[in-house]
């Protein structure tokens, strides 16, 4: 009777293996999941869900499939939900943000969108509208500031402790689109990790030991080798003030993981796009500047660089001399990078905006040329990916 | 069966769905796989779950360099190469160096034990995979003594992860996964109460408002867990801290006090202050 649900879950892209279906069914054989649908939800759960970046998946398949089975959930499920609208009160805005939803056509544009949305939202799976909640990033969700936007809010009230447990979604910020925290970050960070042994030698080589001894006669003949450290090389380049202060939060988060996971980090701010200078201290940006020329010299081309930056401008600043904001540049930013990128052929750009949004700005589109499509979201989802591309 | 079925214990609160995931562990005798934020309980659980079943315990403590083997045996070669230089007649017997490890102390034992495989995450990305044949079929061959080491009783094993690696799906499969998710505050009283019986119902509702304002506090780098609300309320008992100073009204204005055990990290504790100060400036009594 599950095989429909097994289906079910690996449409739904979850890797979920003839393996654990057998499990199951020999775990329902021996009586362990009862007659209550919540102790079967448990069982299914913890043995088909390996991820608990796939919990709020589960949940929802589980509830779509199984609805026929407890009918009164129905008509929670065409409400839409009350999270969603949190999480667009939660949502800032930025003055992009702000512009790009007046440049829009307004209004109707915006309830033609809604519509699409929920439309599409009743075929994936009959009513279950919360899906948009989780798309609290989508441009969507950010009409939330427009006075005269779509109030959802005050639509009926939802009766919550009727839900059943797989219908609270509680694991909806587990999946690994949303939420990056400062340890999620070091924990995708860490995936760079390389080891070698470098430095002092202080570990005992058993098997070179061994060998030498031998060869020795029998006479100890100890030997050491360096111990391990991770030999990842990093050097940071953070864009700073402006349109980034919306993103400070989150670049603050990364470059604090990032200083923790990395012996060698090197770490540079730049404003907007990256010129012939950059500087380590904000306070001291005018005046302690470090040339562009001397940071591909001093750091070695086995640095692997990141660019953390929301690579939302006026296109006049990459390509253009003298398009910089703060200074007059004499060579365009965009043959500055491309210094940097010969130097270092490991380089990706973490970008912050959310992925739905960078087709709306020319520069990013231009930045993601010259990056030879190496431009990732800063979430943890987009971070996996960046560190795959640097390695 | 039914009747040793794990419901938590006095000392430890067990959701419906993690006592789920374990009573499958148990009767299917497969591995389980714990994970959660940190300080949820993870490792407590295997520790109760022996206690509750009244069995025997081992704990194996995974750090970055250990490798699978060590969990099975290690062959002491330095030891022997010492004894073979000296002329000590042990040296005959390979077996006086073969080192057991946890999973042969439990591969041995008479009852079928716990075996709780801490952290797995920790070791280096090839470990889980290592350890495929001897968690699937609970044996594994001594090649310098020639001999299978069988499980008596395959054991219960717990395996806790803090998510720094990505386990491989192969041995995925061949667990039972739970998440412990972040207590709610219906259950974090239930733990509390079984921490401190007899502590008064008003002190414990305050605590726990503050310790959940303290949690929503948006940007913490490190958010207070269950085991820090815990030695938290330890000391509030110890300093004999008044209600009235836990007072929600107060708790929004004035640091909760003692609670430099619930930030750990001078930074959370700033922005916390920071935070604190603002809202006494915007809203002054």
């Amino acid at each position: 009777m599950l095989i429909p649900f097994f289906y079910m879950l690996r449409e739904g892209g979850m890797k979920t293996s003839i393996t654990e279906l057998l499990t199951l069914h020999e775990a329902m054989k021996s009586g362990l999941a009862g007659q209550s649908v919540d102790d079967f939800y448990f069982l299914a759960r913890s043995a088909l869900v390996k991820d608990e970046a796939h919990l709020d998946r589960f949940d929802r398949i589980f509830g779509a499939y199984f609805k026929g089975v407890d009918d009164s959930l129905s008509d929670l499920l065409q409400e839409i939900p009350e999270e969603w609208l949190q999480l667009q009160a939660e949502l800032q805005l930025s003055e992009e943000e702000k512009k790009l939803i007046e440049s829009m056509s307004g209004f109707d544009e915006l309830m033609r969108a809604l519509q699409e949305r929920l439309d599409e939202q009743n075929e994936r799976h009959e009513g279950g509208s919360k899906w948009i909640g989780t798309a609290g990033v989508s441009p969507f969700g950010a009409y939330g500031y427009n006075p005269e936007g779509i109030r959802i809010g005050q639509q009926g009230s939802r009766n919550r402790s009727a839900a059943k447990v797989w219908e609270k979604r509680e694991y909806r910020n587990l999946d690994d689109s949303v939420e990056l925290g400062t340890r999620n970050i070091k924990v995708a960070m860490r995936r760079l990790r390389k080891f070698a042994r470098e430095g002092a030698t202080n570990q005992l080589d058993l098997n070179d030991t061994i060998d030498k001894t031998a060869r020795n006669g029998g006479m100890l003949d100890i030997r050491m080798v360096p111990e391990r450290h991770n030999a990842v090389k990093i050097l940071l380049c953070l864009d700073i003030g402006g349109s980034m202060d919306d993103h400070v939060h989150i670049c603050e988060e990364t470059f604090s993981a990032a200083s923790s996971e990395f012996k060698h980090l090197e770490y540079f701010y730049f404003h907007n796009f990256v010129y012939e200078s950059m500087w380590k201290d904000n306070r001291r940006r005018q005046s302690e500047k470090t040339s562009t020329l001397d940071i591909t010299h001093k750091y070695t081309s086995d640095y692997k660089l990141i660019f953390v930056g929301d690579a939302t401008m006026s296109p006049y600043e990459i390509v253009y001399p003298g398009g910089s904001v703060e200074h007059w540049n004499e060579e365009p930013g965009a043959v500055w990078i491309k210094r940097l990128l010969s130097t270092y052929p490991k380089a990706i750009w973490l970008n912050p905006e959310p992925k739905t949004r960078w087709d709306y700005t020319p520069s990013v589109k231009l930045i993601r040329d010259l990056m030879d499509d190496r431009m990732y979201p800063l979430t943890i989802a987009g971070l996996e990916e960046g560190i795959k591309a640097l390695r | 069966m039914i009747d040793s079925r794990f419901k938590g214990t006095n000392s430890y609160i067990a959701t419906d769905d993690l006592s789920m995931a374990v009573n499958a562990a148990v009767t299917l005798e497969r591995p389980i796989l714990i994970k959660g934020e940190p300080g949820t309980g993870k490792t407590q659980l295997a520790i109760e779950v022996a206690k509750s079943m009244g069995k025997p315990l081992f704990e194996w403590h995974i750090k970055s360099t250990t490798k699978a083997q060590q969990g099975l045996y290690e062959y002491d070669a330095v030891a022997r190469l010492r004894d073979s230089q000296l002329g000590d007649d042990k040296v005959h017997d390979i077996s006086n160096y073969i080192m057991h490890g946890k999973v042969w102390e439990a591969f041995d034992c008479v009852e079928q034990p716990v075996l709780l495989i801490d952290e797995i995450d920790k070791a280096d990305i090839e470990f889980p995979n290592d350890l495929l044949q001897e968690l699937d079929r609970m044996e594994f061959y001594v090649y310098e003594t020639k001999e299978l080491v069988k499980a008596r009783h395959r054991p219960i094993i717990i395996i806790t992860s803090n998510n720094e690696k990505e386990l491989p799906d192969a041995f995925l499969r061949r667990c039972f996964f739970h998440y412990i998710k972040f207590p709610d505050q219906e259950t974090m009283a239930q733990i509390v109460d079984v921490h401190f019986p007899s502590l008064k119902k008003e002190l414990l509702s305050e605590a726990l408002k503050a310790f959940y304002k303290v949690r929503d506090v948006r940007g913490l780098k490190k958010k207070p867990s269950t085991s820090e609300l815990l030695d938290w309320i330890k000391l509030l008992l110890a300093e004999d801290i008044s209600i009235e100073a836990l007072h929600t009204e107060n708790a929004q204005r004035a640091i909760p006090p003692l609670y430099g055990a619930l930030l750990k990290n001078e930074q959370d504790v700033h922005l916390f202050e920071q935070l604190v100060f603002l809202d006494r400036r915007t809203n002054p009594q």
